[in-house]
């Protein structure tokens, strides 16, 4: 899977990378089966321009190159802008990104969202940014694109079962 | 320059390999199925390479060694071709074990979905496949055992001879997948008891698409792969006579050399272990119950995504492998270390780091130095470790 050499150079030497500490909307989302994780603070002036925005991510070369794009991308617009970027727009500014990497850029775009919507709130305003997926347990990261899942059967019944304490790591 | 720490992927092919395989391309190119002299050539330097790969494992026979088209294919043999020559209608019972390589599950539910039954037999935390847990697996159907000798992303090695035993205690035919293990450690077909076993070339130093099927005589086997009938009909197609050539002398190689390397990577691997778990918190060793491969460090760093940090050693120079859900074309972590009870977030962070012939003691040094960094800097970009982990 090969990656473009903007997705690599954003990658390398992400933008943005932080926190704002008296932010005015902090956005928090994250996908635990997938293991991608993303928080941004944004400062926004009194005419709804965002003014900065930090990113913090865990993941995936996509997913930290779809971060830092996507605060650069979110820098000097309205909220009501930012809300709507969408992941291919993401995708597109990073040069492409692999099929099996477009959720990243859904990643990306809900943390601006959930930021924004954060700072609406405070102000005692309605949200504006809609449905957001990619927090939600039961969100299924090939949702979008075409997917044959005939490729991923479940397992035949295994003998023992599940272990939930992790007592496979050695300290 | 740079540094290969994933030699459980593939191997470069020893330039004695190499020597030994050349005049097979230009000189002796002869089709060994020919009847004139150069013909003649390449049948001789087949069954040498044949009688050289049973003297290796210690086969009773060379003709018990049917030469393939890879360890894949091998694996594809060993299932379908023993399973549906012993019950052609179906309904036998074929147990494997959970963290075998895809190259045996996906052979294991395609017969599954035409008929047979199929256990999935789950390793314990250790990451070993466990003597009584296979022998209450076993049913009176039960036809087929395919237990991997080592687990190749966490290098744990499984007691394949007393695996073996329970199998046929059961009326069972065992077979196994040496890929990892042929020529690195200890491996002797008789000793072991076992009746079949898969060998994969470019795994030790010789060339890609070239494996081996070992077929204990009189175990039942029906082409896999039919045609004019070669290898005693058991799987045809114009023999790969530069390949043979070249894998039985990686073989011997491996052999010769076994004692020595045995001793020197699993030094050098644990110097790998020692190293990453001083310098850095929140890091584990897959597992460290023996036996174990000397040659594969599994860690997990906690916190930490896979493919970032592959990337990021990539732009050091160095290659290694990872077991994270993202870095897998399928999104999903990877099967061993869920079968051993890793949890998905902790698999994330996999990293597996397998040395070979041309590492040396300043690669280990030089990983060692760039690698906590890395770490380092990526725990300082996430917005949950500090909360996940705790910190320093």
């Amino acid at each position: 899977m090969l990656y473009s050499e903007k997705v690599m150079d954003h990658f390398n030497n992400p933008r943005n990378v932080g926190v704002i500490e008296d932010a005015d909307g902090v956005g928090e989302v994250g996908n635990p089966v997938c293991g991608d994780m993303m928080k941004i603070t944004i400062k926004v002036d009194e005419t709804d321009h965002i003014r900065d925005v930090k990113f913090q991510t865990l993941g995936c070369g996509a997913a930290i190159a779809t971060s830092s794009i996507v605060t650069e991308m979110a820098k000097g617009l309205t909220v009501q802008e930012a809300v709507a970027i969408s992941k291919q727009q993401v995708a597109d500014e990073l040069g492409g990104l692999p099929p099996a990497k477009m959720h990243c850029s859904v990643l990306a775009t809900d943390g601006l969202k959930v930021a924004v919507d954060d700072y609406l709130k405070t102000h005692g305003r309605a949200p504006i940014a809609g449905e957001i997926k990619s927090s939600d347990p039961n969100f299924d990261p090939h949702g979008d694109e075409d997917h044959d899942h005939d490729d991923h059967e479940v397992v035949a019944p295994v003998l023992t079962e599940p272990v939930a304490d992790p007592g496979c790591c050695q300290r | 320059m740079t540094t290969y720490f994933d030699y459980a992927a593939t191997t470069p092919v020893d330039e004695r390999v190499l020597e030994t395989m050349m005049p097979f391309f230009t000189e002796r190119f002869g089709n060994a199925n020919s009847l004139y002299g150069i013909g003649r050539d390449a049948f001789r330097a087949l069954e040498e390479a044949r009688e050289s790969v049973a003297r290796s494992i210690n086969a009773e026979r060379p003709d018990e060694i049917i030469f393939t088209g890879g360890g894949t294919e091998s694996d594809n043999a060993a299932l379908i071709g023993i399973l549906l020559r012993v019950a052609p209608e179906g309904g036998a019972h074929l147990i494997v074990s959970a963290f075998e390589h895809h190259a045996i599950l996906e052979p294991a539910h395609w017969l599954e979905k035409r008929g047979f039954e199929l256990t999935v037999l789950n390793p314990r935390d250790d990451g070993h496949i466990h003597a009584d847990d296979l022998r209450a697996a076993m049913k009176p159907n039960t036809k087929l055992v395919s237990i991997m000798h080592a687990n190749n992303e966490i290098g744990t090695i499984n007691p394949i001879k007393e695996l073996a035993a329970v199998a046929h205690e059961g009326g069972a035919l065992f077979h196994t997948d040496a890929a990892q293990t042929l020529g690195k450690i200890p491996f002797d077909v008789q000793d072991l008891g076992i009746d079949a076993a898969s060998f994969s070339s470019h795994k030790i130093y010789g060339p890609k698409g070239f494996g081996a099927l070992y077929l204990k005589k009189r175990t039942p086997f029906g082409a896999y792969l039919m045609g004019g009938g070669q290898e005693f009909k058991k799987r045809s197609g114009t023999q790969n006579t530069p390949g043979a050539a070249g894998f039985a002398k990686a073989l011997e190689i491996m052999v010769a050399e076994q004692p020595a390397e045995v001793a020197r990577l699993a030094g050098l691997r644990d110097k790998v272990i020692a190293g990453v778990m001083s310098a850095l918190e929140n890091t584990q060793a897959t597992t460290l119950v023996e036996p174990r491969l000397p040659h594969i460090a599994s860690l997990l760093i906690n916190g930490v995504e896979g493919e970032a940090m592959l990337l990021q050693l990539d732009n050091k120079g160095i290659s290694v492998s990872t077991g994270s859900a993202c870095s897998s074309g399928s999104l999903e972590p990877s099967h061993v270390l869920l079968s051993i009870g890793c949890p998905p977030e902790i698999a994330h962070g996999s990293l597996r780091i397998s040395l070979g012939r041309f590492t040396t003691e300043e690669d280990v040094d030089y990983f060692l130095e760039v690698f906590p960094p890395i770490v380092e800097r990526l725990r300082a970009m996430s917005p949950v470790y500090a909360r996940m982990f705790g910190s320093k």
